[in-house]
């Protein structure tokens, strides 16, 4: 049977991870080598980078952070953040990335979507959804939630299906940040809406957080800061999940 | 002893290269070539692919002399060749993806798309999920049965002679997750990220 993944992402700024895991025995907090090291150690059944580098002379770092990781992990690694086109996909996965998740890129140029999962595979790409509730519809922001689109989140999930994505990462920007757990109504409606794998994102602040997630449809959850913090290890998550009948890997 | 990762462009293989130099720790040289000469003197060869299966076939071809290389050292010469995701699926004599697509045909059967009955089972079938080891093989030496693997696919080859079937896994169906002929060795599901165990598939191919 095929088993729900838990995916922690790791923020990384200049190559360094900006909201690391808190542990005594950590050499260097900041590395985001060590810190996925950790994570693939501990159970994670695929490791997300994010990159958010605002400046452009410092962007390649992300590149080194992939190939040395890739030495090191041997889960999935999906790296995302600042992905314009498709040279910029083949550089990541060159590095080592097994997929490259597109934001801003997929909607201003939907055709990088088509052109790099025609070249690359659709396992690939992920495409990153970030929505935000706007009366009854949800609506796509870009760069990093500040700038709306107009474009109904829903209507954009078939068309990337279509582009040829091989996974959705749907995050709520209402939730984002609040711990107050995922837009269960939005990953619901995405994920019945489409044939591929939708990963839940933003607002995870408890374990059950988690299983509402996956309740939701959603194949994969994905979560920051409750793992940042130690709040919770990977492996802690999937014990709680199992116990609530949801099917892990442990 | 030489292992050759064929590198025929068919996408990413930065980690089928980074997971056999792991394994391989110096020991065993690991090549990454698709220099005809390099792939006949080699003692093993790995057959990575990822995208359709009428890109990677297309890929094959459009090196001068690689599918004659990979016959006579699969096929005719019988050293040990391991084939991944579409790498394993190339075996086939037809596949489906895309167009139909004539395979190397190594093992007769076809390469068509999962059963998705109706949307109930998402596509690509991504993540972990476990073997059922049905007939042993060298590649799963220490290896439990029902160990997790990772999967990334939409299409299973779906072999005529069920005897070359080492395991399956439960999606939609019994999807064929491994063969072995002979010296031919394939996996539908990727070693290089299914984590230790993977890496132990990857050393017992090594060690064969």
């Amino acid at each position: 049977m095929l088993k729900n993944r838990i995916i922690p992402c790791l923020d990384v700024k200049n190559g360094r991870v900006v909201k690391g895991i808190n542990f005594v025995d950590l050499k260097d907090a900041g590395d985001p080598v060590e810190q996925a090291k950790i994570y693939s150690d501990g159970g994670a059944d695929e490791i997300c980078f994010l990159d958010i580098t605002a400046s452009n002379e410092n962007r390649d770092t992300i590149y080194d952070v992939v190939e040395k990781t890739s030495k090191k992990c041997f889960v999935p690694l999906t790296v995302g953040g600042g992905v314009r086109s498709v040279e910029d996909i083949n550089k990541l996965l060159n590095c080592g990335a097994d997929k490259v998740s597109i934001n801003t890129a997929a909607v201003q140029n939907p055709e990088v979507v088509l052109e790099s999962s025609k070249k690359f595979g659709s396992q690939c790409i992920v495409v990153a959804i970030d929505a935000k509730k706007n009366g009854e519809k949800w609506e796509v922001f870009t760069h990093g939630g500040r700038n709306s689109t107009g474009i109904n989140a829903l209507e954009f999930a078939s068309k990337m299906e279509k582009f040829g994505a091989g996974e959705l990462l749907v995050t709520s920007m209402d939730r984002d940040g609040t711990q107050s757990g995922y837009d269960i109504e939005l990953m619901q409606k995405i994920s019945s809406s489409i044939n591929i794998p939708v990963i839940a994102s933003g607002g995870v602040g408890n374990l059950n957080h988690l299983v509402d997630g996956i309740k939701s449809g959603a194949s994969a959850v994905l979560a920051a800061s409750i793992f940042h913090y130690g709040t919770y290890s990977v492996n802690e998550a999937k014990e709680y999940l199992a116990s609530k009948g949801i099917p892990v890997r442990i | 002893m030489n292992v050759t990762i064929v590198d025929y462009n068919s996408g990413n293989i930065s980690s089928v290269i980074n997971s056999f130099n792991k394994v391989a720790n110096d020991k065993v040289n690991i090549e990454v070539t698709s220099d005809l000469n390099k792939i006949k003197s080699s003692d093993k060869l790995v057959l990575p692919g990822q995208g359709s299966f009428k890109s990677c076939i297309d890929a094959l071809n459009d090196i001068s002399g690689l599918v004659d290389a990979l016959n006579d050292f699969a096929m005719i010469n019988k050293k040990p060749l391991l084939g991944v995701c579409v790498g394993l699926q190339m075996f086939a004599n037809v596949g489906y993806e895309e167009t139909e697509t004539k395979g190397l045909g190594w093992i007769s059967g076809q390469v068509s798309k999962i059963d998705n009955q109706n949307g109930k089972y998402k596509l690509p079938h991504i993540g972990w999920n476990q073997i059922n080891i049905v007939k042993n093989s060298k590649i799963y030496n220490d290896i439990e049965n029902n160990s997790h693997m990772y999967f990334v696919h939409s299409y299973e080859f779906v072999p005529i002679d069920k005897n070359v079937i080492t395991a399956t896994t439960d999606y939609s169906s019994n999807i064929v997750c491994s063969v072995e002929k002979e010296n031919i060795f394939g996996t539908q599901f990727h070693p290089e990220k299914s984590d230790k165990i993977g890496l132990k598939i990857i050393d017992n191919f090594i060690k064969l």
